[in-house]
């Protein structure tokens, strides 16, 4: 059964949180939620696997602050 | 009153109960609506007598349910009126799904040949009922009484007690079991007291009949956020008498009383239809949806079925289909425990069966509800992410739902199936229905046309003359239908029937009355499968664990 990955994985964070900032920089707030929206739904559809997806919606809940 | 059909007005007659006191009936359903009579037929059917109790004295007034499915179309070639849904309806196994202005993606309901029936059938309620009432009469064993209308319910200590109301005064009558087939504002339920909660959804739909000479194609389209409904859906779908079924949505603001006038209705139809598409307003209604159902479906000798029972959005067409459904599930359970082969608990397995079925059909409407009618932003994103994805990626498609179209439930935790001990690497599990295939013969045939009204042994092989002695046996026999090539069996020369049941030599299917699967075996055991159809009425029960 596969699992979330969660140790450190990304060798270009940098690179990938401006891209991330600079996908959403013309946009208005309905426009960037429905991007955030697609973009879970591709990355959703490569890991192919339900539970891990809702093991990492957990991880993300979890995280918030307050 | 629709302009394309004239609701027929059957008479209203004084029957024997009213001149007497202390008449008795096995069987009285309440409400003769589609659900109602289908009760009635599938009794009839199974060569039981029954009361039809109905406050009216017509069919459906409008066109109400008109998607019918695969499985309901199954049941109605039992009945004997399938071809007439055939010849008058709309066949269609496509579906279209639009965003804005353009066609996102296709799906066929019925990608694969070799069935005898299509994946829907449209015709409006009202013929179906005609069929239905005209089915009931050709039995003898239905004593269909219009204008008789239920004025009080009493649950005896076994049986129950009715009061009727009738245009020349009242009269009591009383049964061994009610069937509670009168709709979502059931009389029965609230004389009963009892509670119908759920999901109620705030958006109002309009929905309109129209009568045109269109070329649409006979598919069924949706629309999100199309430009003469912008920022709501829309829903076409073609009837019988070039009659077309248009859902508007119109948002949870909408008045209902003002959007249901004509000069509200017609502007909108015309941004749909064009400037030049001539067309005629059949009947308009605005409506809001909701899910619900009763917690139990039998309350001692009275049983809900339909949307007595539950209620679902209309996306999906699993309300007309689900209540089919429902009495398909009892016809045979009442025939069998009136006439004294299963214990009466075998009703309580309608429950066991119909409402994981029910929530099963909640659980999709519900969705689809919701998909099409966003209740906060984010919903409303990863509603719209996944429409604008699904244009140009197919992995998306699954995420849209514009209706999860009804399929038939399979009872897969059911206390009358006998779990399978062999392996299959295909074919309908125990619990679910039959799988349709075509039979060689001259003029072409279906292999659910061999299936008898009782217990069935589908078998692949041969079977002994002193196997099918035993099988005969008894009140409740098992008959058979033989898959193979020696007299009177059936011929799967295309191997679809073989495929479709994993069947090799031995593989035996034992059919419930309804056509779902009890037990499967990969050998031919006659002790097996009587142990397996005496689970199937009730009478074998498991030890709890």
């Amino acid at each position: 059964m596969n699992r979330l990955l969660t140790e450190p994985r990304l060798a270009r964070a940098d690179d990938l949180f401006e891209a991330l900032v600079e996908a959403h920089r013309e946009l208005d707030e309905a426009a960037s939620d429905r991007l955030h929206a697609r973009l879970v739904f591709v990355l959703a559809n490569h890991i192919g696997d339900e539970a891990v997806v809702l093991e990492a919606l957990a991880v993300a809940r979890a995280a918030a602050l307050e | 009153m629709p302009l394309s059909y004239q609701n027929p007005v059957y008479p209203y007659r004084r029957n024997a109960d009213q001149d007497r006191s202390g008449g008795h009936h096995p069987v009285v359903i309440v409400g003769g609506g589609m659900v109602g009579l289908g009760m009635a037929v599938d009794l009839a059917w199974r060569g039981v007598a029954s009361v039809v109790l109905d406050d009216n004295n017509t069919v459906s007034v409008g066109s109400r349910a008109i998607c019918h499915a695969k499985r309901a179309l199954e049941i109605y070639d039992r009945w004997g009126i399938a071809d007439r849904l055939r010849g008058k309806g709309i066949l269609w196994n496509l579906g279209r799904v639009f965003l804005r202005d353009r066609q996102i993606y296709d799906f066929n309901l019925q990608p694969e040949e070799g069935h005898a029936w299509p994946a829907f059938i449209n015709l409006q309620q009202y013929y179906l009922e005609e069929y239905l009432v005209d089915a009931a009469l050709a039995s003898g064993l239905v004593d269909l009484r219009w204008k008789n209308e239920v004025a009080g319910i009493r649950q005896l200590p076994v049986g129950v007690e009715l009061d009727i109301v009738t245009p020349d005064g009242a009269y009591s009558i009383a049964c061994d079991w009610l069937i509670a087939c009168d709709g979502a504002g059931s009389v029965v339920r609230r004389t009963l007291g009892l509670e119908f909660d759920g999901k109620i959804f705030e958006d109002r739909f309009l929905i309109a009949d129209v009568q045109m000479k269109a070329e649409f194609p006979t598919e069924r389209w949706f629309w999100f956020d199309p430009p003469f409904n912008p920022g709501q859906s829309a829903l076409l779908h073609r009837q019988a008498d070039d009659v077309f079924r248009i859902d508007l949505q119109l948002g949870a603001d909408a008045d209902p009383e003002v959007e249901r006038q004509p000069e509200r209705v017609i502007p909108r139809l015309r941004a749909m239809l064009g400037p030049d598409m001539p067309f005629e307003l059949d009947w308009v209604s605005v409506y809001t949806f909701c899910c619900r159902r009763l917690e139990r479906f039998r309350h001692g000798r009275v049983v809900f079925a339909g949307d007595s029972a539950h209620q679902v959005s209309p996306f999906g067409a699993r309300g007309g289909n689900g209540g089919v459904q429902d009495v398909d599930n009892l016809g045979w359970k009442l025939a069998l425990v009136l006439s004294g082969a299963a214990p009466e608990s075998l009703i309580d397995s309608y429950d066991a069966e119909r409402i994981p079925a029910a929530d099963e059909n909640i659980l999709n409407s519900t969705r689809s509800t919701d998909f099409i009618s966003p209740k906060n932003g984010a919903s409303r994103a990863f509603r719209d992410a996944a429409l604008e994805l699904a244009a140009s990626h197919a992995f998306a498609r699954p995420l849209v739902n514009s209706g999860r179209l009804s399929r038939p439930h399979a009872y897969a935790a059911s206390p009358l199936s006998t779990a399978d001990r062999d392996a299959f690497v295909a074919g309908p599990a125990p619990g679910a229905p039959l799988i349709d295939a075509p039979v060689e013969a001259a003029g072409g045939d279906w292999l659910l046309h061999h299936m008898a009204t009782g217990f069935t042994a589908l078998v692949f092989g041969d079977v002994s003359p002193r196997d099918r002695a035993r099988l005969a046996e008894g009140p409740v026999p098992i008959s058979l239908c033989v898959v193979g090539e020696g007299a009177g069996s059936v011929r799967d020369a295309a191997g679809l029937i073989a495929g479709r049941y994993d069947g090799r030599a031995g593989t035996t299917y034992l059919v419930r009355p309804d056509q779902h699967v009890a037990a499967r075996f990969r050998q031919f055991d006659v002790a097996a499968l009587l142990e397996a159809r005496d689970r199937a009425m009730g009478r074998v029960r498991e030890a709890m664990a």
